[in-house]
């Protein structure tokens, strides 16, 4: 058996892949987090709650209507990131001219909200969710064994992550976003509909919760709880990334996640607080975080 | 004689509780220029702001291309052709010269095309891909000029921009607005450099206390210098 450090390649590539997998949901929930903080300044606690709804969605357009996956894992997206501006525009809206802190306890609230109301109507247990047929089985890679869905959901995560970057970078909705960020009086004194822009990136924000959530119903199953379980995780992502840093919270979710699983072959004890730690340390030696503005 | 492009009657506004304007009444002419002298926290710059609709809290009258500023949401200003300089330029860290000039989007046809802005603004054609706050202070104030003259604006309201700059800066700014002049825009200048002003602008208003003191031609500026020296504390 060819070991690395004592350890079987297949335990050690198998926890890479677990990483990896991780990293791909904390890229796209930190990435979702980011665009919302770096426009809109607050700090979307509810970001779980979408999450966790994307999987509900999910499953109850299966259940429902018989919409299959790929069905779910464009709709479920585009309902959630509907919602999302429904509330922005109706409620969220209304806090901007207060402290930040009111979008931080609002959307808190709202997340304790939905998540009661799922609790209580589904109970505290997941729902399961089939993965899809096309993407069942794995490979057996010599070194080994891949599941086919976990090697989709890495890719997936990459694709609609690149696809924001570039939105966000090269694209003329991108310019006014990054503008806004620095300067929203301005950019609206050109003529931009600025809070039509925050509209579309509390539901951009949202959207990316939820295909994160899709994606992980058939990994995790589809519990009320999910999104609260790794919400926390996240944040601690996206301040090692830096706040509002689109690159940060990208490169920050692969690596964190890659780092958890790693930790979980050398020192597994330390495999649920290995992110924290490295959290503080950040914190330390970078405040603004790796990919900061001040860093 | 026409309606004026611009007019401002009995404009009151407020920062907070802070009452800044009170009661300015101004008037702008199609393709003339008008200066807004004064000495520091006199409203200037406050003048601007509320005309832009930046600044909300406000009361009084205000009349572009017979639209009514009063009651259109900020957004809106800019597709009636009016563009704003900002005293600050707010240039973008975050973009670069060419996406800081492109940023603003179109209004009107009849804007300068890049070609056009890159023959007037040689240096921003030099250094389209570098960020545009690595941009000297000068480089800065053309690039926040050039991306309003881009969008087809009538009228530009322009806020100090020969502060801080070196006097070959303010030369070439005084030849662009010279420029622009011959070009019909409209502009307005707040300022406080008068010797500047005096060769762009064809009247002039000083402002003292939040209100509209005293307006005069450029033909009388030699005349009314020993009052406005006065009024200025130069």
């Amino acid at each position: 058996m060819i070991t690395i450090f004592g350890v079987p390649t297949a335990a050690l590539f198998g926890q890479l892949l677990v990483g990896l997998i991780n990293g791909s949901f904390y890229a796209l929930l930190s990435l979702g987090l980011a665009v919302i903080f770096g426009l809109l300044r607050v700090i979307n606690f509810a970001h779980g709650a979408q999450y966790m709804l994307g999987a509900f969605a999910a499953y109850l357009l299966s259940l429902w209507l018989g919409l299959g996956y790929w069905g779910a894992l464009i709709l479920a997206p585009v309902l959630v990131g509907l919602a999302g501006a429904v509330v922005e525009r109706t409620l969220l809206s209304r806090l901007y001219k207060l402290d930040h802190l009111y979008g931080l306890l609002f959307t808190f609230g709202l997340a304790l909200t939905i998540e009661g109301t799922f609790r209580y109507i589904y109970g505290a247990a997941g729902q399961p969710y089939p993965t899809p047929e096309a993407l069942a089985g794995g490979v057996n890679l010599g070194f080994m064994f891949l599941p086919i869905y976990r090697g989709w959901v890495v890719v997936a995560s990459l694709i609609v992550c690149i696809a924001v970057w570039l939105l966000i970078e090269k694209t003329k909705l991108g310019s006014y976003l990054r503008a806004a960020t620095e300067n929203p009086t301005l950019v609206q004194s050109f003529g931009v509909n600025v809070p039509l822009l925050l509209t579309f990136t509390y539901g951009l924000g949202a959207a990316l919760a939820a295909f994160a959530g899709v994606l992980a119903a058939p990994i995790y199953q589809v519990s009320p709880l999910m999104g609260s379980n790794i919400i926390i995780i996240v944040f601690a992502v996206v301040v090692v990334g830096g706040m509002g840093s689109i690159l940060g919270a990208i490169v920050t979710g692969y690596m964190l996640g890659i780092a958890e699983g790693l930790t979980k072959v050398f020192y597994p004890e330390a495999s649920n607080i290995v992110v924290f730690v490295i959290m503080a340390i950040v914190l330390i030696l970078r405040p603004a975080g790796l990919f900061g503005k001040d860093a | 004689m026409s309606e004026p492009l611009l007019k401002v009657t009995d404009l009151h506004a407020w920062y907070g509780e802070s009452h800044i304007l009170h009661g300015v009444n101004l008037h702008v002419n199609e393709g003339e220029t008008i200066c807004i002298l004064g000495r520091n926290g006199m409203g200037k710059t406050t003048t601007l702001r509320t005309i832009m609709g930046i600044l909300r809290k406000r009361t009084g009258q205000m009349q572009f291309a017979g639209q009514d500023l009063m009651t259109m949401p900020l957004h809106r200003t800019a597709h009636t052709g009016l563009g704003f300089v900002p005293e600050e330029r707010g240039i973008f860290a975050t973009l670069n010269v060419e996406e800081n000039l492109m940023l603003p989007p179109k209004v009107a046809d009849g804007g300068m095309t890049v070609d056009e802005i890159f023959r007037l603004f040689p240096n921003l054609k030099e250094r389209r891909n570098s960020p545009g706050t690595k941009l000297s202070g000068g480089e800065q104030q053309m690039l926040a000029m050039a991306r309003i003259l881009r969008t087809g604006a009538r009228c530009l309201l322009l806020d100090e921009p020969t502060e801080g700059l070196a006097p070959v800066i303010i030369d070439a700014i005084g030849e662009v607005l010279t420029e622009l002049k011959s070009r019909g825009m409209t502009v307005v200048l707040v300022e406080q450099n008068f010797r500047f002003a005096s060769r762009v602008a064809d009247r002039f208003y000083l402002m003292d206390h939040g209100q509209m003191a005293m307006e005069f031609p450029v033909g009388d500026l030699e005349a009314r210098r020993e009052d406005l020296n006065q009024a200025l504390g130069v």
